[in-house]
C-alpha cells in the first residue's frame, strides 16, 4: 500500500537541505579558498585614498595599469575603497590579491592573522606627513598628563610612542583618547582637546588652527613609516606576472611625478580632494622612492631590518599580535638577500627587492 | 476544515521550533569556521569555540595589564550608564513635551512641526557638529541618545493623548477639571504604559547610537572595543560583545515588559491578546 503523500519518507528532502547548508558553509569558508592561490588571469587590487597611493588612481585612469596589465596577458582590476582598515581586511579575508597599507598594519593585520604577504612596492615613507599637535602648549614634554586623541592602535600610536621615547616619557604618563580620524578635525575644534596625533590632510588643517603647534613629526623617525603595496605571497609566486605589471604600472607614473608632470599632479589633487597646491604640500612631506633604485637600496639597507623591530616591538607589546603570540618573534619577517627577523619558520611578512630591481634594471 | 492559522504547536514542539533557527545558525558558523581554520590556522574571521572562550576569559576575568580593571565589565558599565541617562532623559523629554503637545493645541502648533522635523535629521549626521558643541566627553554621546530617540517619544506621547477618547475629556471638564487635573488624572495614567513600550522600542535605536558615538571619541565602552579590535579583525572580541550587547538589550526589553505588567496590568497592547512569546 502506498503511504498517503504526508507520510512518504523525507530523505530526498532532508538530503537536499543538508547540501543546501553546506553549499553555504562553503560560501563562507570560500575566503579561505583564495589563499589556495594557482596561476590565474584577473586580479583584484585595492586601495584607499593617501598621497602616497594616488598614483595607483592615476595609473587607472590614464590607462597606464591596463597597457602594463596587457603586456602580460593578465587583468588587473584596481577598486578604490573608502575605508582604509576595511581594505586591509578585506585583503585578509581574501577578497583581494593585494592592497595598498603601511609597514606596521602589514605586520599587525594580515601577517598576524597568518596571512603570508610581500611588500612587493615600498613606496615611500612619511617624512612629515603624521604629526603631533598641542594647543596651547609648544614642547613635546608638555604633553605630559594629557588626555591625547588619536586613532588608537595605528601608525598614530605608534610615531607617539616613539615620540614619547625621545622625550623621556611613556604611554603612563598619558591618556589616550580614540577618535576616528574622520573626525579628529572636529575634535580639535573643541575646547576640551588639548593634544592631537594625525596625518595629512587633516594634521594640516589641525596645525592651521589658532593656538595649535605641531611638536613632533614623522620626519624625526625617518624611514619607520611606510607606505607600500602588499601582494599575497601565494598569489605572487604562483602569478609573477602580476607582481611585474604592479610594479611596471608604478615606476612608469613615478616617473612623471618626478618630473612633476602638471597633467599628472593635477589629476592626483583632484581625485584626492584637494588642490594641486595642497597636493604638492602633502607630497613635500612624504619621501617617495621615485626610482625604483632608491626603493631597492632603502629596502636592502642595512638598517632597515632595525627600523621594522621597532615597529615589531611596538606592536607585540599592545598585543597586536594577537593571544597566541608569545613574544615579538611570533611572526617572521623575511628580508631581501633572505635575512629573517622573528620565527623563521613562521614567516609572514617580506621585503623582497627582486621585482624593484627589476624595475630599476628596466628589465621588465 | 483544517486551517494553518488555527494550528498551533503544543510546548515541546514551540520551544523546538524557536530554538532551531538559533541551532542552525551556531551550526553553519561552526561548520564554516572549521572550515577556515583548516586551511588558514591564524585565521582570524570566524573563531573556534576555545578562542572565543579564551577571549571572554582574558576581557571579562582577567585584570588588564595596564589599567589594573576588568575591560569587559568596565565597558559594560560605561556604555550602559550612558544608555541610561540617554533613554531616561529622552523618556522625560517625550513625555512632559508629547503631553503638553497632545493636550494643549497652542503647545501642539509650536512644537509639533519642528519635533517632526528634527526627528527627520539623521542623527548620525549631526554627529560631528554634536561633538563641536558639547565636546568629546559624556555628554555629546548622552545627547546623541537624546537626540535620536526623544523626537520619537515626543511624537508618539502626543498621538496617545490625542487618541484619547473624547467622551472621557468632556467627562473630566463637566465635573470641573482644570488643564492641569485633566493632564494629571486622566492623560497621564493613559500614556505611562505607551511610554513604556515606546522606550522598548527605542532601546535598539539608543544602542546604535551610543556603540556609533563610541566608536568616534571615547576611552572606554562597549562600542569603543569594538570599533578598536575591528582594525585587527579580532572577530573573538568582537563575536561575545555583539552576543553580550543583544543579550543585554533583551533582558532590559522583558525587564520593561514586567515592570508594565506590574505597574499597569489593565494596559492591553494591542499585540498582547495571545500569550506573549
Amino acid at each position: 500500500m502506498t503511504l498517503p503523500a504526508s507520510r512518504r519518507p523525507t530523505l530526498p528532502s532532508l538530503r537536499r537541505a543538508l547540501s543546501g547548508v553546506l553549499c553555504a558553509a562553503a560560501l563562507f569558508a570560500s575566503g579561505a579558498g583564495h589563499a589556495l592561490a594557482e596561476p590565474k588571469k584577473k586580479f583584484d587590487v585595492c586601495w584607499t585614498i593617501y598621497v602616497g597611493w594616488m598614483p595607483w588612481d592615476y595609473a587607472v585612469s590614464s590607462g597606464i595599469m591596463k597597457k602594463w596589465a596587457d603586456k602580460y596577458g593578465i587583468e588587473v582590476n584596481v577598486t578604490q575603497l573608502n575605508d582604509y582598515i576595511e581594505s586591509i581586511n578585506q585583503y585578509t579575508a581574501g577578497k583581494f590579491d593585494a592592497c595598498t597599507m603601511t609597514n606596521m598594519d602589514a605586520l599587525t593585520i594580515p601577517a598576524a592573522s597568518g596571512v603570508d604577504s610581500t611588500a612587493l612596492i615600498v613606496g615611500d615613507y612619511s617624512n612629515g606627513n603624521d604629526g603631533i599637535t598641542l594647543k596651547g602648549k609648544t614642547e613635546l614634554k608638555d604633553i605630559k598628563g594629557q588626555r591625547v586623541n588619536l586613532v588608537e592602535l595605528s601608525v598614530s600610536h605608534y610615531m607617539l610612542a616613539r615620540a614619547l621615547e625621545t622625550a623621556g616619557l611613556t604611554e603612563k604618563d598619558i591618556t589616550i583618547v580614540n577618535t576616528s580620524d574622520a573626525d579628529i578635525v572636529a575634535a580639535a575644534a573643541s575646547p576640551d582637546v588639548t593634544a592631537l596625533v594625525s596625518w595629512k590632510p587633516q594634521l594640516a588643517e589641525i596645525n592651521a588652527m589658532p593656538g595649535m603647534t605641531e611638536v613632533f613629526n614623522s620626519s624625526k623617525i625617518p624611514g619607520e613609516i611606510l607606505d607600500m603595496m602588499v601582494v599575497n605571497t601565494q598569489t605572487l609566486k604562483d602569478n609573477p606576472d602580476l607582481g611585474k605589471a604592479l610594479v611596471g604600472a608604478w615606476y612608469e607614473v613615478m616617473a612623471l611625478v618626478e618630473k612633476k608632470d602638471p597633467a599628472t599632479l593635477e589629476a592626483m589633487a583632484r581625485a584626492s580632494g584637494t588642490d594641486v597646491a595642497g597636493f604638492e604640500s602633502q607630497l613635500a612631506t612624504t619621501k617617495l622612492f621615485v626610482s625604483a633604485a632608491e626603493a631597492v637600496a632603502f629596502t636592502s639597507s642595512a638598517d632597515f631590518p632595525a627600523l621594522m623591530k621597532k615597529v615589531a616591538d611596538f606592536s607585540f607589546a599592545h598585543g597586536l599580535f594577537g593571544e597566541g603570540a608569545q613574544s615579538v618573534d611570533a611572526i617572521g619577517i623575511e628580508y631581501a638577500g633572505g635575512a629573517t627577523q622573528g620565527d623563521a619558520a613562521n614567516l609572514k611578512l617580506r621585503f623582497p627587492t627582486e621585482y624593484m630591481q627589476m624595475a630599476a634594471e628596466g628589465g621588465l | 476544515m483544517k486551517r494553518l492559522i488555527n494550528l498551533r504547536p503544543e510546548r515541546a514542539a514551540r520551544l523546538a521550533l524557536s530554538a532551531l533557527p538559533f541551532a542552525f545558525v551556531i551550526g553553519l558558523y561552526l561548520v564554516s569556521s572549521e572550515l577556515r581554520l583548516a586551511a588558514n590556522p591564524n585565521d582570524k574571521l570566524l573563531p573556534a569555540l576555545p578562542q572565543l572562550y579564551a577571549a571572554i576569559d582574558r576581557l571579562a576575568f582577567t585584570a588588564n595589564v595596564r589599567s589594573g580593571q576588568y575591560d569587559f565589565w568596565f565597558d559594560t558599565l560605561a556604555s550602559l550608564r550612558r544608555l541610561v541617562f540617554g533613554v531616561g532623559i529622552s523618556a522625560l523629554l517625550g513625555l512632559c513635551l508629547g503631553v503638553a503637545s497632545g493636550v494643549i493645541p497652542y503647545v501642539r502648533a509650536g512644537a509639533s512641526p519642528v519635533v517632526t522635523a528634527i526627528s527627520m535629521v539623521p542623527p548620525m549626521a549631526v554627529l560631528p557638529i554634536l561633538f563641536i558643541v558639547f565636546g568629546l566627553g559624556e555628554i555629546a554621546k548622552v545627547v546623541l541618545v537624546v537626540f535620536g530617540v526623544a523626537p520619537v517619544i515626543v511624537r508618539d506621547m502626543q498621538l496617545r493623548a490625542m487618541e484619547i477618547p473624547q467622551e472621557l475629556t468632556i467627562k473630566a471638564q463637566t465635573l470641573g477639571a482644570s488643564s492641569w487635573q485633566y493632564i494629571l488624572r486622566v492623560v497621564l495614567p493613559q500614556v505611562m504604559p505607551r511610554l513604556i513600550t515606546c522606550i522598548r522600542l527605542s532601546l535598539g535605536p539608543a544602542w546604535l547610537f551610543v556603540i556609533a558615538a563610541e566608536a568616534i571619541a571615547a576611552t572606554e565602552g562597549l562600542g569603543y572595543r569594538i570599533f578598536l579590535v575591528r582594525r585587527y579583525l579580532a572577530m573573538d572580541v568582537i563575536l561575545p560583545y555583539v552576543v553580550w550587547i543583544t543579550l543585554l538589550a533583551l533582558v532590559m526589553d522583558h525587564a520593561l515588559r514586567w515592570l508594565q505588567k506590574r505597574m499597569y496590568p489593565w494596559a492591553e497592547s494591542e499585540h498582547e491578546a495571545r500569550p506573549a512569546p
